[in-house]
């Protein structure tokens, strides 16, 4: 009831004086105007935690650096600190999409369908269907040298033992399959994209 | 009864204040922090 008493100029003049429990005072005689004003834009009490703290800190350092020059006008100063922080609260918000677990919880915001739907399914068989045909074009020593890496997998020096010809014949037949692939596909203007 | 389809306006609370712990930490940090004056410089020291 005594500190009612003392005006916020005079405590925070004994709080630059170095009475710490000046601060005390001012804090709890502010607090829930404060809080208050903080919930009523952000509505989460976590963050309203945060802004609340983040003011004081404020709040403190710059009655220590000898920064603040409005007495009589403490409330007020320290709600438009409030209102500053909660402003940049929500510019940060907009800025960085977060996980919202305030409201109602919609499990379709974490989790997501990786595999295609029908359309792009067909989509892809369609391309598939066409690079086949595509293949089947090639002359038939490229064509066996593709498919034997690409479909089966195989290793350069496997399809060297296995066709007889060497590595580098087997690395440049590749070469020249995909280089008249692309030249087909470019002539024909073929989209292979899903 | 109508429904309502109005978005739910969170509900007013009656005990609105910062945590105990929250106060206790502004405090500390007030005793901790320190302006050390050189010159026309001022500088911030957290003691521990």
């Amino acid at each position: 009831m005594k500190h009612e008493l003392i005006t916020d100029a005079v405590l925070v003049r004994n709080y630059l004086q170095g009475d710490e429990s000046a601060l005390s005072v001012l804090i709890s005689r502010h607090k829930q105007k404060i809080y208050s004003f903080i919930y009523s834009k952000v509505y989460d009490r976590d963050i309203t935690e945060d802004i609340f703290q983040d003011t004081f800190i404020k709040v403190i350092k710059t009655l220590k650096l000898g920064k603040y020059n409005e007495e009589g006008k403490f409330l007020p100063w320290v709600m438009r600190i409030a209102h500053n922080l909660v402003i940049d609260h929500f510019r940060r918000n907009n800025r960085m999409p977060k996980f919202d677990n305030a409201g109602e919880f919609s499990i379709f915001s974490v989790l997501s369908d990786a595999s295609l739907d029908a359309e792009k399914q067909l989509i892809k068989e369609q391309i598939e269907c066409d690079l086949r045909r595509l293949i089947e074009e090639l002359p038939e020593d490229q064509k066996d040298v593709l498919v034997m890496r690409m479909y089966k997998d195989m290793s350069f020096k496997e399809i060297s033992d296995k066709t007889g010809v060497s590595i580098n014949t087997a690395l440049g037949r590749m070469r020249y399959a995909l280089i008249n692939l692309r030249k087909v596909i470019d002539q024909k203007n073929i989209i292979l994209t899903n | 009864m109508a429904k309502l389809y109005s978005e739910k306006i969170p509900q007013k609370q009656d005990n609105l204040n910062p945590k105990k712990e929250t106060i206790d930490f502004l405090l500390n940090y007030s005793k901790a922090l320190s302006v050390i004056h050189c010159n026309k410089l001022k500088f911030e020291a957290l003691l521990n």
